[in-house]
């Protein structure tokens, strides 16, 4: 599928960015009585990023780049990393083990198209095995 | 210290018992690891690197550089059963090792490969032992603006090699020293790009940003797709995986080419096995009496760049070690894994940390030689590890990754932050930014500001102190003659050509 130039989009987001350090740098000293500052090593490179995307966002125009994406693999990605997201959120109210074999069950199940009992197996195996390995055996904190 | 007492002083160190056993772990993780698809070297020790916080720092480093050489031997399994490298070093060996099997030669090609790693393997641990304690003593003449030169010239080569668009690198790099200045200034009690948020005061942990952007990342590239390819049998049998002495004479030269050819570019920041294998091909390919014949299956083909790939995991580590300046991702975490075990590399690390150093190289040692033992009989073991499914793997990884954050500062912020950083991972694949520049920016942001500033400090503010000292002005040059290949059309068009090929 074709899209809109994803090159001008990233480039427009880094020259944000840019922008940003270079405001925030700016307001801290950039040359004090011992030496630079904290504002001085983020302001150059502050400026760097933002005359960089501008060149990437120029050149992506004059060469009219439009790059061909997988919306429906970028689809699945995004699902995926929402359902993780998710899942932290989770962790706060219902604990790893829980949240973690939600997550896991979506995996399978929806984004695998497993059975829901493969699914279910999964889920709980993992989050067992996470549970003996983890805190039983190694003594780490699960979330 | 003598290179002698001082390999005699790592075996003593590396024959512990327990050493042996992580050494051991390391290697068969780090097989593992390289013949799974979609799971590399970076990703599997950023995830580990929190469970080794727990460990003494000589066996975790032996288990975590056995990660780093060992996957190199099992990337090859996979290229040449499965037409699909484990990792982006093998990608080469696909071309010839997959041509072998399909000829029924895939037991030939699997024991061509073990040899020319332990072969080359073993040469780079040498290579690293005698080149690494002379140029830390030569490094230890340096300071601050040769160290913020010297940085320069490392994060310009990665920039170089990183991929096609060298200003996308440029811009990840810029990403990751931005990251890396996030928290505290370190010369004052000024707090930058913090967002009012607590947490960031003492900055973003670099394991949250290594995991999420290799482990996450590689995840969610491979959740795009649901198909899962079919490997071709894997031989059973020692006898079926010796070369014949035939395909030995032929890669006799092969073995030579990759070894040096492997540990020359692994010195260099920035080339990384990947490059080594494809410019070992290509010299192989170049002298060979039969260059036509490269692409339908020739050992050669296979022991060339599997031997390149192992042995620049040696000459990788003289930068690390000597000078402090990672030219990798996977170097750029296990420098981080260092500092964070309280260790500064750079040209004392090895005087200071003997037993540390020559316990390392004669671990590599060890477990190139239990490598060689373990791939020869047990490759139809490890070509069992291809049959677990996708859908087990990538919970397992998510899991692994967020207990890992986790451990390290037992906050769900830095847990969130990971989440964050795993799509910056995804998007940066999706987009064609290449990463290793970003976690090499983010390691040696740090670094490279104190550097800056402390020069500036020495020449009350005059930028030329850069310029008129003859080390810093010579690699701030070369830095900046790297910065302008894109301006010169031929010299662009040999960088592109030789990342294509």
């Amino acid at each position: 599928m074709k899209v809109g130039n994803a090159e001008l989009w990233s480039g427009l987001a880094l020259a944000a960015l840019g922008g940003y350090i270079i405001v925030q740098a700016s307001r801290w000293d950039y040359m004090g009585p011992d030496g630079p500052g904290p504002g001085f090593f983020p302001l150059w490179y502050g400026v760097a990023m933002a005359a960089l995307s501008l060149i990437l966002m120029i050149s992506s125009v004059v060469r009219g780049n439009r790059e061909t994406i997988d919306w429906r693999g970028a689809g699945r990605a995004f699902l995926v990393w929402l359902a993780l997201a998710l899942s932290v959120v989770a962790f706060k109210l219902v604990g790893f083990l829980i949240g973690f074999a939600a997550l896991s069950f979506f995996m399978v199940a929806v984004m695998y198209r497993r059975p829901l009992p493969v699914a279910a197996a999964v889920a709980a195996g993992l989050a067992a095995g996470f549970y003996v390995l983890f805190p039983l055996l190694l003594g780490v904190n699960l979330p | 210290m003598d290179i002698l007492s001082g390999l005699m002083q790592g075996f003593a160190v590396a024959l512990q018992p327990a050493n042996l056993l992580w050494c051991f772990v390391g290697v068969v993780l780090g097989t593992v690891v390289g013949i799974l698809p979609g799971l590399g070297p970076p990703a599997t020790i950023a995830m580990l690197l929190p469970l080794t916080f727990l460990m003494n720092p000589a066996a975790a480093m032996i288990m975590l550089a056995g990660i780093y050489y060992g996957a190199k031997y099992g990337g090859s399994t996979t290229s040449i059963l499965l037409n699909v490298p484990g990792e982006s070093a093998s990608v080469v060996t696909c071309l010839d090792g997959y041509a072998m099997a399909r000829k029924g030669r895939a037991g030939a090609a699997l024991g061509i490969a073990a040899i020319a790693s332990f072969v080359a393997g073993t040469v780079g641990v040498i290579g690293l032992m005698l080149v690494a304690p002379p140029l830390a003593k030569m490094a230890l003449a340096f300071s601050s603006p040769e160290y913020f030169a010297l940085m320069a010239l490392g994060l310009a080569m990665v920039v170089l090699l990183a991929g096609r668009s060298m200003l996308k690198a440029l811009l990840a790099m810029l990403v990751g020293l931005w990251i890396a200045g996030i928290g505290t200034d370190p010369f004052s009690t000024t707090s930058r790009f913090t967002f009012g948020q607590l947490e960031l005061l003492s900055g973003v942990d670099f394991v949250v940003v290594a995991i999420g952007v290799f482990a996450l990342g590689e995840v969610l590239v491979s959740m795009q797709g649901r198909a899962e390819a079919q490997a071709l049998p894997a031989p059973k049998g020692l006898r079926n995986l010796l070369p014949t002495l035939q395909d030995l004479k032929a890669c006799r030269f092969a073995f030579v080419n990759g070894s040096v050819i492997g540990f020359l570019i692994g010195v260099l920041p920035g080339a990384g096995s990947t490059i080594a294998s494809f410019i070992s091909y290509g010299v192989e390919k170049a002298v060979s009496r039969r260059p036509q014949e490269f692409g339908s299956g020739v050992p050669e083909g296979v022991a060339a760049p599997e031997g390149a790939n192992n042995s620049e995991t040696g000459g990788a580590l003289v930068p690390l070690l000597t000078l402090g300046i990672p030219g990798s991702g996977t170097t750029a975490i296990l420098l981080a894994a260092l500092v964070l075990w309280g260790f500064k590399p750079g040209p004392l690390f090895i005087s200071e940390n003997q037993a540390l150093f020559w316990g390392l190289v004669a671990s590599m040692y060890i477990g190139n030689v239990m490598l060689l033992v373990l791939n020869l009989p047990l490759v139809p073991l490890f070509a069992q590890v291809l049959r677990m499914p996708a859908f087990v793997l990538y919970p397992l990884i998510l899991g692994i990754s967020i207990v890992g954050v986790y451990s390290v500062s037992g906050s769900l912020f830095d847990v969130s932050l990971l989440v964050a950083f795993g799509l910056l991972g995804y998007l940066m694949r999706m987009l064609d930014y290449p990463s290793a520049p970003l976690v090499l920016g983010l390691v040696l942001g740090g670094a490279m500001e104190r550097a800056l500033r402390q020069s500036l400090m020495m020449s009350q503010g005059d930028l030329s102190i850069l310029a008129t000292r003859p080390i810093s002005a010579a690699m701030l040059s070369l830095a900046l003659l790297i910065l302008l290949i894109p301006l010169f059309n031929k010299l662009n068009a040999w960088r592109l050509q030789a990342l294509e090929q």
